[in-house]
C-alpha cells in the first residue's frame, strides 16, 4: 500500500492520538488489587535509607516466610522523606500493602481515616509492650512497634563536676531554677560556645516531639485531652505562656544557639557545647567519643515533673488488604520477644518488652543503658492520640519557630490555638 | 466544439472548486488530529486542575478524611483574609518580584554586554556565567545555606573587611534579602544567554554608522542597542516576572518560610496548607488568589510591554 501525504499524515495524528490512551490503558492494565492476593503480602517500610533497621525487619520476614509456607511476605522500602506521601498516594487509590509501618502519632489519623485495620487478637501480647509503642485509637489497638526512644540531657560528668553542678538523677531530676542557674554557670566561664544545644536546627517531627514536652513540664499542652475540642487554656494558658517566654529567653540569654549547626551531636563531642538535648540514638556517639565520662540525664522538671515524648515507628496492617488473616498471622508471628530484641539492638533503640531488654546489651538490671528504660517508662508522653495531630504538630512547629525568634508569646499561641480549634471543629471533632 | 468548451470550462470549474474544498476538509480534519495529543494533555494536566481548584476553594475538602467534603461558601477566603501569613505571604511575593526583576534584568544585561566581545577566552566566562543554571536549584540553595551560615564563608570574607555580618537567614531583617540575592545570581546566566542573542541580532552596520556619525559608547548602547532589543527585554521581563512568582525551592530548603514568616511565600504558604496540614479546600482558595495575582500581573505586563507602534 502507498502512502499518500495525506494519509500520512492521518496514520502520524492517530497514533499521537493513540499515545496517552494506551498509556492509560497500561496503568489500567498494570494496576493489580491491593498486596495479599496469592499468598503474597506487600510490606511497606520507611527504612529504604536505614540499612541496619531495614536489614533486622528483613531478617524477621525471612524468618517468617520458611516459618509456613501458606504466606509469603515481600518488603518494599522507600526513603523516609516521601514514605508518608506514597501511603497517603496509596490510600487515595486503594492501593495499600498489606502491612506497613507508621509514625505513632499519625495512627489516630490514619486509623480514622480508615487506612488502618485494628489488631485483633493480639491483647495479650501487646500488653506487655511499653504502652507508648501501641497505637492506640477509639479503644482499639492499632499498632505495635519493637522500641522507643528517650530523650535525654547529655553531657559529661567532668563538666559538671568543674562548675560544681549537682549530677540530676531519675528520682531527683534538676529543677527549673536549677537547671537555668547551671546553664548561667557554664555561660559565664566563657568556655563553650553554646552551655546547651537544642537541636533546633532539625525539622519536622522533632519540633513537636522534643518542645513540647518542654511544655507539658511546666503544665501546658498542646491540646485539652479530655474529648480533645480545644487547645485553649492548654496551649495559650498561663502555664503555656510561661513556657514560651522561658524557651525565648534561652536564647536571648545566650543559652541555647538560635539555630544549632548540621549535627548538633558532633559539636557536643568537638566541644562546643557543653550540653545537648537530644534522643537516645546520640548515646553510640558520643559514648565513643567521651566513654565512661558520658551522662544521660533526665530532662529537667520544669513545674510538673519531666517529661519526654514517646512514640516512635509501628507496624500497622491496612483495611484494603485483601488476606486480612494473613497480615495478622504475620503480625502475631513479628511481636515474638526475640524481635523486639533484635530490632532494639539492631537500631541502638529501647527495647519494647521487658523480656526483650533483658536480652539486650545494656537494658539488662544494672545495664548502661537501663536508665532508658526507666525514662521511658516515667516521663514519657505520648503526643495528642487524635486524627487533628498531624495539624497540631505543623501548628506547634511553626509557633514554637517563633517564639524562639522572638515573637509575642502570647499572640503566637493564641494565633495557634485559633487555627487548632478550627480544625477540630471543620473536622467534627472527629467523632 | 462550443458546447465542448463549456462542459471542459465547467469540469474545470468544478474540479478547481472541488479541490481547494476536499483539501481543507481533510486538512481540518488532520489538524484537529494533530491538535488531539496536546489538547488531552493540556486537558487533563492544566485546564481540569485548575477547575478543580476553582471548586475545592469553596469546600472543606481534606487530603485525607473518610468525611465527604461539603461547601462552605466563602469561608475559605474569609479566613484566608484574616490570615496573618497570608498576607505576610504576598507581601514577600511582591517584594521578592519586584526587587528581583529589575536587579537580574540588569545584571544578566551586564554579563551579557561583558561577555559579547570578540576575545579570546570569552567562551570561557560565558560558560562559567552560565553554571549555576545547570546547576539544580535545590544543590544551590544548600550551598547558599552554608555560605550564609553565621561563620560561613560570607561572614569570613566580609570579616576581613572588618565588617561584622548578619546572621543571613536567621534575621527576619535580611533572611529575604539573603534569597533574593542567591536567586538572582542562580539564573542570571540563563538571562545572560537571552540577551546575548539579542544582542547579536543587532546589524553590526547600525554600530558602524553610529561611529561614522561620531557617537560615544553610552550613545550607542542608548540609541542602538537598547532599542534593539525591545522584543528580547519583553521575553525577559515577562520570564522573570512568572519564576519570581513560582518563589519556592530556595525558601521551602533554606528557611521553611521562617524566621517569623520573612520569607513565607504563596506558593509555600499553599504547598504547605495544603500537604502538611491536609487542608485541600483551604490550599485552593490559597492557589486561586495566587491565580489570580498571576492574571493581574500578566495583564498587567502585556499592557505596558504592548507594541505601541501598532497602537499609533
Amino acid at each position: 500500500m502507498k502512502l499518500t501525504p495525506t494519509t500520512k499524515r492521518v496514520a502520524v495524528g492517530l497514533l499521537a492520538a493513540a499515545l496517552p490512551l494506551s498509556m492509560a490503558a497500561c496503568t489500567k492494565g498494570g494496576s493489580s488489587s491491593s498486596g495479599g492476593a496469592g499468598g503474597e503480602l506487600t510490606m511497606w517500610t520507611h527504612n529504604a535509607g536505614n540499612k541496619a533497621e531495614l536489614a533486622a525487619i528483613t531478617a524477621i520476614v525471612n524468618d517468617y516466610n520458611k516459618s509456613q509456607s501458606k504466606y509469603k511476605v515481600k518488603i518494599q522500602a522507600f526513603p523516609q522523606d516521601s514514605y508518608n506521601q506514597s501511603v497517603v498516594a496509596a490510600a487515595a487509590s486503594k492501593k495499600l500493602p498489606c502491612i506497613l509501618d507508621i509514625d505513632g502519632p499519625n495512627v489516630p489519623n490514619w486509623a480514622w481515616a480508615g487506612y488502618l485495620a485494628p489488631l485483633d487478637g493480639l491483647d495479650a501480647t501487646l500488653s506487655k509492650y511499653l504502652p507508648t509503642v501501641l497505637g492506640k485509637w477509639d479503644n482499639k489497638t492499632y499498632s505495635y512497634g519493637y522500641y522507643d526512644v528517650a530523650l535525654v540531657m547529655v553531657t559529661r560528668k567532668t563538666i559538671l563536676d568543674k562548675y560544681g553542678i549537682r549530677v540530676p538523677t531519675t528520682d531527683s531530676p534538676w529543677t527549673k531554677d536549677e537547671f537555668n542557674a547551671a546553664l548561667k554557670k557554664i555561660k559565664a566561664s566563657g568556655d563553650f560556645q553554646n552551655p546547651l544545644d537544642i537541636a533546633t536546627s532539625f525539622t519536622g517531627e522533632w519540633w513537636p516531639y522534643a518542645y513540647s514536652p518542654m511544655l507539658q513540664s511546666f503544665g501546658g499542652d498542646l491540646i485539652n485531652r479530655d474529648g480533645y475540642k480545644t487547645a485553649e487554656g492548654s496551649l495559650n494558658g498561663p502555664k503555656a505562656v510561661e513556657w514560651a517566654t522561658w524557651f525565648r529567653s534561652l536564647v536571648t540569654d545566650g543559652l541555647v544557639p538560635l539555630k544549632s549547626g548540621a549535627d548538633p551531636a558532633k559539636d557536643f563531642i568537638n566541644g562546643k557545647s557543653a550540653m545537648l538535648y537530644n534522643g537516645t540514638w546520640t548515646a553510640v556517639d558520643t559514648r565513643k567519643a567521651f566513654g565512661k565520662d558520658t551522662l544521660f540525664l533526665p530532662p529537667p522538671d520544669l513545674g510538673t515533673g519531666p517529661k519526654i515524648g514517646g512514640g516512635s515507628w509501628q507496624w500497622g496492617i491496612s483495611q484494603n488488604c485483601s488476606d486480612q488473616a494473613g497480615a495478622l498471622d504475620y503480625m502475631k508471628f513479628a511481636a515474638q520477644d526475640k524481635y523486639v530484641a533484635s530490632v532494639a539492638r539492631d537500631t541502638n533503640n529501647i527495647p519494647a518488652t521487658d523480656a526483650a531488654a533483658a536480652q539486650v546489651k545494656g537494658y539488662e538490671k544494672g545495664g548502661e543503658n537501663e536508665v532508658f528504660l526507666d525514662y521511658a517508662k516515667k516521663f514519657a508522653v505520648l503526643r495528642p492520640v487524635t486524627p487533628g495531630y498531624p495539624f497540631i504538630a505543623t501548628e506547634f512547629t511553626k509557633t514554637a519557630q517563633d517564639i524562639l525568634n522572638g515573637a509575642d508569646p502570647k499572640q503566637a499561641l493564641d494565633q495557634a490555638v485559633k487555627n487548632i480549634d478550627a480544625n477540630q471543629k471543620s473536622n467534627g471533632y472527629f467523632q | 466544439m462550443s458546447t465542448i468548451t463549456a462542459a471542459e470550462n465547467a469540469s474545470a470549474t468544478t474540479l478547481r472548486e472541488r479541490k481547494p474544498a476536499k483539501g481543507s476538509r481533510s486538512s481540518t480534519t488532520t489538524a484537529l488530529l494533530m491538535l488531539l495529543p496536546a489538547a488531552v494533555l493540556l486537558i487533563t494536566f492544566l485546564l481540569i486542575p485548575i477547575g478543580l481548584t476553582f471548586g475545592l476553594a469553596f469546600t472543606n475538602a481534606r487530603l485525607i478524611s473518610p468525611r465527604p467534603a461539603e461547601f462552605i461558601g466563602t469561608d475559605n477566603f474569609v479566613r484566608l483574609f484574616q490570615d496573618e501569613t497570608f498576607w505576610k505571604s504576598l507581601r514577600n511575593t511582591i517584594v521578592f518580584a519586584v526587587v528581583i526583576v529589575p536587579l537580574q534584568s540588569a545584571c544578566a544585561l551586564g554579563l551579557a554586554l561583558l561577555v559579547n566581545v570578540k576575545m579570546r577566552g570569552v567562551n570561557f566566562f560565558r560558560t562559567v556565567y552560565f553554571l549555576p543554571v545547570v546547576t539544580s536549584m535545590v544543590v544551590v540553595s544548600m550551598l547558599w545555606l552554608f555560605m550564609y551560615q553565621k561563620n560561613g564563608l560570607i561572614n569570613e570574607v566580609l570579616l576581613k573587611f572588618g565588617i561584622v555580618g548578619p546572621d543571613w537567614l536567621g534575621d527576619p531583617k535580611t533572611a529575604l534579602l539573603a534569597i533574593i540575592l542567591m536567586s538572582a545570581w542562580q539564573a542570571m546566566g540563563f538571562h545572560m544567554v537571552i540577551w546575548l542573542s539579542g544582542l547579536q541580532t543587532i546589524p553590526a552596520d547600525l554600530y558602524e554608522a553610529a561611529d561614522l556619525d561620531g557617537a560615544d559608547r553610552w550613545q550607542k548602547f542608548r540609541y542602538v542597542t537598547w532599542p534593539g532589543l525591545r522584543a528580547t527585554r519583553t521575553f525577559i521581563l515577562i520570564t522573570i516576572t512568572i519564576s519570581a512568582f513560582a518563589l519556592f525551592t530556595q525558601v521551602n530548603i533554606m528557611t521553611q518560610g521562617g524566621p517569623l514568616d520573612s520569607t513565607s511565600t504563596l506558593v509555600l504558604m499553599a504547598v504547605r496548607t495544603g500537604f502538611q496540614q491536609q487542608q485541600t479546600g483551604y490550599a485552593s482558595a490559597i492557589s486561586l488568589a495566587f491565580f489570580v495575582l498571576v492574571l493581574a500581573v500578566t495583564l498587567l505586563n502585556r499592557y505596558v510591554t504592548r507594541d505601541k507602534d501598532v497602537v499609533r
